[in-house]
């Protein structure tokens, strides 16, 4: 009898389509309801319309937030990025005494419950003048997608190949001929995909920013947030929509992209 | 300076940015709120420095924060048990599957890119008075009027578990991955029939990526406080609030201190147990 035949397998197979309905229910409600022409956020759809988008369009604190947002995910994914891959370097292509002590000191940052790594942040950069700034948020943002960013890179970076280097460098390229002709090319996937990651956890962090931000600052998820303290409104969930877009929209394309370029670099 | 010695000081060097940042703004930090915690907030608002034990003494005698934190406890372990039941099945399923395993991976990975304050706040349009479900039994004559079935703690642990779940079935996923499935055959062939094989044989192999999962499951669940806030009453806070009630709304900052490190020192005390007996590798594999 085949692994995937009887009827313990019908049952698995049922089971695994009523996880996945339940992962996608909720989210597909919320596209649905974006489209509602109806005033309330809610049921009965009352007719297809546009009008919530063109709203949040028009929404200044929703396009303040969207802007802080997409400023500090940028910053955020370039210095954890590159703090990252250094680090990544230093881990795969070296031996390093005490390399798995490392391994683990610099993921610290994901063992610790992000509310206390938010509060220990928060008291102790206060304690040396730098109070809930933009600044601050920066400093939150990048310590916690750090771990994230070594994680992935880390693991793409074993595959590639020590002797194509070598074989540069024996063809008289110097070290940082080798670096930027070969080993950057090389690593590029798994730069783009650290960044990207970085980018993603970072556009969605609510838990530490909410400690982070100054007053009247909001980036997206906190506008959201701050706008379900009143009722579900119909601007919530064509937002949702928009960042649902983004959200999965941006790793899909990464992961094109790294495709791509994949297949260019002759893999 | 010798050529062995530039290069073995080479790592130091593209380590110490990374390190550096760890160290200034995850350790120090932490640190620094042992010593706060000590610290005395005074009812002109100012913190006063030195050595008082009052917060300490709050935090742990006092029978509200102790509900509290068993409830956060007791909230996590049935998160993490319905996730693992939920969870397996469905990880088993891709693992085996003949179809593409790539694109079912990729479409459970998609919700877990999905903001996570959007997936909790989704379940009020499916929950709430005018919601899905509320409309659904309305229009099939079931109530004639909308029960108010959020706010309370298992819409707390649905939302938990809607936001967990990845991380469990990704886990199980990996471990189930790495199994040799001709030793369920050799299994069976030797007499065993296939529940018994899978109890025996797949079952144990695939335990490491069902504690990963599980503690992950666990901790994240146990730290959260915005599920709550969103999906729960006034009564469903978990320990992550009260931390975020004493340092945000507040400003009791010695407190919140204390507060946090109780926090830290219960979950750290499970990651510390798991790391001792299954080691940290198994998780980094389930989040590489």
């Amino acid at each position: 009898m085949r692994s995937t035949s009887g009827l313990g397998w019908h049952l698995i197979r049922g089971w695994a389509l009523l996880v996945y309905v339940f992962m996608f229910l909720p989210v597909a409600v919320v596209v649905l309801l974006s489209f509602n022409d109806s005033q309330f956020g809610s049921f009965p759809m009352t007719g297809l319309s546009f009008r919530w988008f063109v709203e949040l369009w028009e929404n200044e604190a929703i396009l303040r937030a969207f802007e802080t947002s997409i400023v500090l995910c940028l910053l955020t994914s370039i210095i954890s990025t590159t703090l990252g891959v250094l680090a990544s370097l230093a881990l795969v292509r070296y031996r390093v005494p005490g390399a798995n002590a490392i391994s683990t000191l610099l993921i610290a940052p994901i063992l610790v419950p992000e509310v206390v790594l938010a509060v220990a942040l928060l008291l102790f950069l206060n304690f040396l003048g730098i109070h809930k700034s933009f600044a601050l948020l920066l400093f939150g943002h990048v310590i916690f997608t750090l771990p994230f960013v070594i994680l992935v890179v880390q693991a793409r970076l074993v595959s590639i190949r020590r002797e194509i280097e070598e074989a540069a460098m024996s063809l008289g390229a110097n070290p940082v001929q080798t670096f930027f002709q070969i080993t950057l090319p090389l690593m590029l996937p798994a730069v783009l995909a650290g960044a990207l990651f970085a980018f993603t956890i970072s556009f969605d962090d609510i838990t530490g920013t909410l400690f982070w931000k100054p007053g009247g600052v909001e980036t997206i998820p906190t506008q959201i947030f701050a706008m379900l303290r009143n009722s579900i409104s119909p601007e919530i969930n064509a937002l949702g929509t928009v960042m649902i877009v983004m959200t999965v929209g941006l790793p899909l394309l990464g992961v094109a992209v790294a495709r791509r370029l994949a297949q260019r670099s002759g893999g | 300076m010798s050529v062995e010695a530039r290069e073995a000081r080479q790592p130091w060097i593209l380590l110490s940015p990374a390190l550096t940042a760890v160290g200034l703004l995850l350790f120090v930090p932490l640190i620094f709120i042992v010593v706060y915690s000590f610290w005395l907030r005074t009812a002109s608002g100012a913190d006063q420095v030195g050595f008082f034990l009052d917060n300490w003494q709050e935090a742990l005698t006092d029978r509200f924060y102790r509900d509290i934190l068993i409830s956060t406890l007791r909230i996590a372990a049935i998160t993490t048990l319905v996730c693992a039941l939920m969870g397996y099945p469905a990880a088993y399923f891709i693992a085996r599957s003949r179809g593409n395993k790539a694109i079912l991976l990729l479409m459970l990975m998609l919700p877990f890119w999905i903001s996570y304050i959007i997936r909790t706040m989704s379940w009020i349009n499916i929950l709430g008075v005018s919601g899905a479900l509320n409309t659904f039994l309305m229009w099939t004559g079931l109530v004639s009027e909308p029960i108010q079935m959020l706010y309370n703690e298992p819409t707390v642990i649905l939302g938990l578990v809607h936001f967990l779940l990845p991380f469990m079935i990704l886990n199980v996923y990996v471990s189930l991955d790495g199994i040799d499935m001709t030793l369920e055959e050799a299994a069976t062939s030797l007499g065993a029939n296939r529940w018994e094989a899978f109890l025996q044989v797949t079952l144990p192999l695939s335990l490491p990526g069902l504690a990963a999962g599980g503690l992950l499951c666990f901790v994240l669940g146990a730290g959260t406080y915005i599920t709550p806030l969103v999906l729960g009453g006034p009564s469903d806070a978990m320990f992550a609030n009260l931390v975020f009630e004493a340092i945000i709304t507040q400003l009791n900052w010695p407190l919140g201190s204390a507060l946090s490190l109780m926090l830290l020192a219960v979950l750290g005390l499970l990651v510390a147990i798991y790391n001792r007996y299954l080691g940290m590798a198994q998780l980094m594999k389930g989040l590489g």
